[in-house]
């Protein structure tokens, strides 16, 4: 296996790196790829989207099929994930439970899971001490981090940033609550239900602002008829378009991260794990 | 080999993306380990993206945005000032679907893992066959 593996990947280098004699050099201003649509992207984005980020003019609106569809690769990867591993009728296993007063550790086997109480805390089986700092330090951070998010996703449209940007750091600062304090914060904060809907709602602003376009007498995605319900021009109405499929982005993103985050770990129980 | 040392101070940036697509693909094929195969597909995935980001470069060009602001954008465009965002375009959603590829690539190594209680090759195939 060893030899043919190696067989077969010298092979497919050898023959890339001679194909790489027809390649231009790099940084090569009149390279094939530079020479027949970006140049006409570049020079009209601004004027035809009033979007100045010509990256997401081009992925929202001129290629805003593919990205509707990367959208759904997005969120089917998370309802793949969600349905390979989540475990709804679980047998109670170890359990562990701290009193606070007096730090003494229970450990339950079986039977039913106790009501919260405010005299005990469950904690996770392969329990680590939580450090008070790192958890009052990500406690703070987190809203911080997630204003930078949507500042990234609002401000995609002159700055680097959009909607996966975002919305990848949106999903990181519900996990680093996971992380920091335990999974089962995390989830009381933002739970399963909440984050599965709105994995779906995502999906639903960008195709349902495709529709939008569609019964107001233009073409799928085709946002300069949204000028009429917008009350803004035909040019303006493109930018606010592409920004509510950004949103969309965003939501789908940062919620298929969550979901796959708790579900990997905690191999589909969504009790505890890392 | 005179032709050879020019050719590849030109072309660098290919020959490394290559070499890196070559260490993941050979991961994919002969790691024994299924999370090292992953690893794997993930530093060919790496590769791919880098290999496009690469061919959108320009030789003095900056990032894509528009200079705007006190003519609102409405000057003439010189292409040659902006690099190509066409693969920043396609690689943006690449990077976010390969993270989605991989959580579920490694959602099915935890059901095998739960299934057989190893992950490496040679052992599953062995308790496959045993059955």
């Amino acid at each position: 296996m060893k030899t043919a593996g190696i067989i077969i990947v010298l092979l497919a280098g050898a023959l890339l790196l001679y194909a790489t004699r027809d390649f231009p050099p790099w940084g090569a201003l009149d390279s094939p790829a530079s020479t027949h649509v970006s140049p006409r992207y570049l020079q009209k984005a601004m004027e035809e989207t009033a979007v100045p980020n010509v990256v997401t003019a081009v992925l929202a609106d001129y290629r805003g099929f593919d990205t509707m569809f990367e959208t759904t690769v997005i969120f089917c990867a998370g309802i793949g994930c969600f349905i390979l591993l989540r475990v709804f009728r679980q047998r109670p296993g170890d359990r562990y439970y701290r009193h606070i007063a007096t730090e003494i550790t229970l450990h339950i086997k079986g039977g039913r899971i106790p009501k919260k109480s405010s005299e005990f805390e469950r904690i996770d089986a392969l329990w680590t001490p939580y450090d008070l700092i790192i958890k009052t330090v990500c406690r703070i951070l987190v809203p911080f981090i997630q204003l930078f998010a949507l500042y990234v996703i609002a401000h995609g449209h002159h700055s680097p940033g959009g909607g996966f940007q975002g919305g990848v750091i949106l999903g990181a600062s519900v996990i680093l609550l996971a992380i920091s304090h335990n999974m089962r914060t995390a989830i009381d904060r933002f739970s399963e239900k909440t984050n599965n809907l709105l994995m779906a709602i995502g999906v639903f602003i960008y195709t349902g602002i495709g529709t939008v376009c569609i019964l107001l007498g233009a073409g799928f995605l085709d946002y300069r008829s949204l000028s009429a319900v917008l009350f803004v021009d035909k040019i303006m109405a493109r930018s606010h378009g592409i920004f509510g499929v950004e949103i969309g982005v965003g939501i789908t993103v940062m919620a298929v991260m969550i979901s796959i985050y708790n579900n990997l770990a905690s191999a589909g129980k969504q009790d505890e794990g890392l | 080999m005179s032709e050879l040392i020019p050719l590849i101070v030109a072309k660098y940036n290919y020959w490394l993306y290559i070499i890196l697509m070559m260490i993941g693909l050979y991961a994919m094929i002969a790691k024994n380990n299924l999370v090292k195969k992953l690893v794997g597909m993930n530093i060919f995935q790496t590769s791919i993206i880098l290999f496009y980001v690469s061919i959108g470069c320009k030789k003095g060009g900056t990032i894509p945005i528009i200079h705007h602001g006190i003519h609102a954008g409405r000057h003439v465009v010189d292409p040659a000032h902006y690099v190509n965002p066409l693969p920043h375009v396609l690689m943006l959603t690449a990077i976010v679907v390969s993270v989605s590829t991989l959580g579920v690539a490694l959602a099915l190594a935890v059901k095998i893992y739960n299934r057989y209680k190893t992950l490496e090759e040679d052992e599953i195939l062995a308790r496959l066959r045993a059955k």
